[in-house]
């Protein structure tokens, strides 16, 4: 029993797996993850999309208060923001496709994938801002 | 190689699953999937082509038919993408049946008023004054 007690005391000093400090988590599991939550985000930031068009209808006035909030540094961060959560959404969702045609299961695309839907959201995002930059 | 299931395709196909919808939220979920993924390009495609654009030219481009046609399939496409992304949520998340009842609820309402508010918008704009 005494025997018992102290492995089970020496066992202690080793980190608990999953443990939380040095876990690292899959890209899969993080890219995952990220599409849930800038699924949530591109919900909420739909109003953005609604209450702009919902002002261009209002009038030229209340359009041009609306815009300027947009157009305002503290806007341009959010549109930014909602453009990458937008893209890598989007990019998430490729992802699905190929899952739901049965391919792409293996660990090395698996992970692929998931470095891809990253990436592609990224350069995708930085081409979008790029054409903002451009035409404004 | 007889099959030991007793069951009759009518029985089986009654029901449609514990969910009682079958696999229509799947299938929902990836129609508009797709569909989102080529109206979301065009809408963003649109707005950047209106950055620092004055009100009459905004007004002009979201009248113009295709842009309007755009917008307002994006708006149902987006708003039942949305809502059935949400229920998903909601029903991994949250367990006390009422709460999770009302949410529900307020979900779609959310994903009604979204669609409804840029379909009226892109209509007024494409034929109000």
């Amino acid at each position: 029993m005494a025997e018992a007690k102290s492995l089970r005391g020496a066992r202690a000093e080793r980190p608990l797996s999953p443990h939380l400090q040095v876990y690292a988590m899959p890209i899969n599991m993080l890219m995952s993850i990220v599409h849930r939550i800038t699924g949530a985000a591109l919900y909420f930031g739909s109003l953005l999309l609604a209450w702009w068009l919902v002002a261009a209808a209002a009038g030229p006035d209340y359009f041009n208060w609306v815009n300027a909030i947009y157009g305002s540094l503290p806007g341009r961060l959010v549109l930014f923001g909602y453009t990458w959560a937008l893209m890598h959404h989007m990019m998430g969702g490729i992802r699905h496709f190929i899952w739901d045609t049965g391919r792409g299961y293996d660990l090395k695309t698996i992970d692929g994938l998931a470095w891809g839907t990253l990436l592609a959201s990224i350069i995708l995002t930085a081409l979008v801002w790029l054409a903002v930059w451009v035409v404004g | 190689m007889t099959e030991m299931n007793m069951r009759t395709p009518l029985k089986r196909v009654r029901a449609l699953g514990s969910a009682k919808e079958g696999a229509n939220h799947f299938w929902h979920q990836r129609v508009t999937a797709v569909a989102n993924i080529f109206l979301v390009l065009g809408v963003v495609w649109l707005l950047v082509s209106l950055v620092g654009a004055d009100y009459p030219t905004v007004k002009a481009t979201l009248a113009h038919p295709v842009n309007a046609l755009v917008l307002g399939l994006l708006a149902v496409s987006g708003a039942v993408h949305m809502r059935l992304g949400m229920q998903v949520i909601i029903e991994d998340y949250v367990h006390g049946e009422l709460s999770k009842i009302v949410l529900l609820m307020l979900n779609t309402f959310f994903a009604i008023v979204i669609g409804a508010a840029c379909l009226f918008a892109v209509a007024k704009l494409s034929f109000g004054a």
